[in-house]
């Protein structure tokens, strides 16, 4: 029999207002500004901008108002956003060593070129509640002391200019960079492509991954070699100008993982490296992301692929916060024809056995 | 073109290019402000404001091949003076007003007649503004800066 399911208009058009309702709460609690998400839970307009793979920090904040604080969904409204506009094209590749640093630190070299800047941070906090920010508390101005200008080299140059750490893949003339918004994925994936899938990877599933690289499943000995954040200016080749155009600048999150060692036959022992790279504040981020470059790495650099942070299929796979809730949230939808032919089947299963189950009790006791 | 020839255009890009990056820096009511203070002559939309996106691309490794790290919403436009000359405008976000008021200072900056006045009442102050954020923000970094010292024990 076929049954046609109508009658959820009504239900979802209310359950839409009474979601308005509880999204604004109690009317008597001053309503939230973009402005205010922006400025006072910017780290969670940094992960909607980097998973969301969109940077506009106003979008981001509205997408967390309308989604409740829920940042996956908020994710899922920045896509869903994303494909209403025309790309213009692409920029040029931003330069990481020209970044005006607010942060910027190296676990490997104490004394490194540029120092060590702490920046705002949760490292060295205690980590307590703090009972003053729930009064409301106007902090102290930030210290200021003269700014030295010097070059701020990356650890990785300095550790480059004497061999001890491999160079970074350049690009070969007739190579385009792949764009996994344009192309479906296919494996084995190039690098670029890998970077790309991390770089809008949940947070959550990087660091589980990178963590599980540390606790033994693919173990590649990191170091933070260095992890810098700041603003970077954008260019961007537009042709009827006819150079490239300045577009502005935006916050990024780098890290350099220092790992051990490769080397062959024809080339001396040195560091191989791991990169990470993140809109805004990012650090867990980009540190987790540096982490599992590497160990997709493995098979490049020769070795033994088994565990599951080396799995470039599984990884990239899995790695994407927006179809996997796709899909593990659509088992909410009706599925009720599926479930009838289901619940038939099983009825028929059941009967069969209970028919079976007869039989043989008929012939126990006729032996 | 001679090489004099060469030698102006690339002068003139640069200075074009330095401004964008002023301006770009900038929000769009600052640059409306800073307009408001000079005489704008006549000029016409050649590209009405839009906003869209572009793919950000940075290097593997931080200085390797390329690879698209994710996209940034911007807003572009183009204006014509009625002396011809043809301004853009480009900036992340999604303000296509302040695209248009970077492409009329981009062409203004190309007019003999306005690029004086455009550089002193618009991008001058707008860079001095942006040089003062910037120290700001370098002097709060520089005071998080670790100074190590070494315990001197025995005798130096």
């Amino acid at each position: 029999m076929y049954v046609a399911i109508k009658g959820g208009e009504r239900a979802i058009e209310n359950a839409h207002r009474l979601l308005a309702h509880e999204r604004r709460g109690d009317c008597d609690v001053p309503e939230l500004s973009l402005a205010q998400i922006s400025e006072q839970l910017g780290l969670a307009v940094d992960r909607v901008m980097s998973e969301g793979s969109l940077y506009d920090r106003e979008l981001a904040a509205l997408a967390i108002k309308q989604a409740r604080g829920d940042l996956i969904e908020a994710i899922f409204l920045v896509r869903a956003f994303r494909a209403t506009l025309p790309r213009f094209g692409v920029t040029e590749p931003v330069d990481t060593g020209q970044m005006q640093v607010r942060r910027r630190i190296s676990s490997t070299f104490k004394d490194v070129p540029g120092g060590q800047i702490l920046g705002p941070t949760f490292d060295y906090t205690h980590r307590l509640l703090d009972p003053q920010l729930a009064e409301g508390h106007a902090p102290e101005p930030p210290a200021t002391s003269e700014a030295v200008v010097c070059a701020m080299p990356r650890v990785t140059d300095i550790l480059g200019k004497d061999g001890l750490i491999e160079p970074s893949p350049q690009a070969s003339a007739d190579s385009a960079v792949g764009d996994l918004t344009r192309e479906p994925l296919s494996f084995p994936a190039d690098r670029d492509l890998r970077l790309q899938n991390l770089a809008r990877a949940d947070e959550g599933f990087l660091l589980a991954m990178g963590y599980s690289t540390q606790r033994g499943y693919g173990r590649n000995h990191p170091f933070a070699g260095e992890i810098r954040f700041g603003e970077v200016e954008v260019e961007f080749l537009a042709e009827e100008v006819g150079f490239a155009v300045p577009l502005g600048e935006i916050a990024l999150t780098e890290c350099q993982m220092v790992n051990q060692f490769g080397g062959s036959a024809t080339e001396a022992p040195c560091f191989t490296r791991g990169y990470g790279l993140a809109f805004g504040q990012s650090e867990r981020k980009a540190m987790s992301m540096a982490l599992v470059d590497r160990a997709l790495r493995a098979r490049e650099l020769g070795e033994e692929v088994g565990a599951p942070a080396q799995d470039e299929e599984f990884v990239m796979s899995h790695s994407d916060n927006v179809q996997a809730t796709g899909f593990v949230e659509h088992l909410k939808l009706p599925h009720y024809v599926d479930f009838q032919s289901e619940l038939g089947l099983l009825r028929k299963l059941r009967r069969e056995f209970a028919e079976a189950q007869r039989k043989a009790s008929m012939r126990e006791a006729a032996e | 073109m001679d090489v004099h020839g060469n030698s102006q255009t690339s002068a003139m890009q640069a200075r074009r290019r330095a401004a964008m990056a002023v301006l770009a820096r900038a929000s769009g009511k600052e640059i409306a402000a800073r307009l408001g203070a000079v005489a704008l002559p006549a000029y016409e939309s050649l590209r009405e404001p839009e906003s869209g996106l572009v793919m950000v691309r940075g290097r593997i490794g931080g200085d390797g091949a390329a690879f698209n790290l994710g996209e940034a919403t911007v807003s572009r436009a183009a204006v014509r003076l009625a002396s011809g000359e043809v301004g853009f405008g480009y900036a992340l976000g999604r303000d296509g007003e302040k695209a248009k008021l970077i492409a009329l200072c981009d062409a203004l900056l190309q007019s003999d007649e306005h690029a004086d006045g455009a550089e002193a009442n618009v991008i001058a102050p707008l860079r001095e503004r942006l040089i003062a954020r910037r120290n700001a923000r370098a002097a709060e970094a520089a005071a998080t800066r670790v100074d190590f010292y070494t315990m001197v024990r025995g005798e130096g």
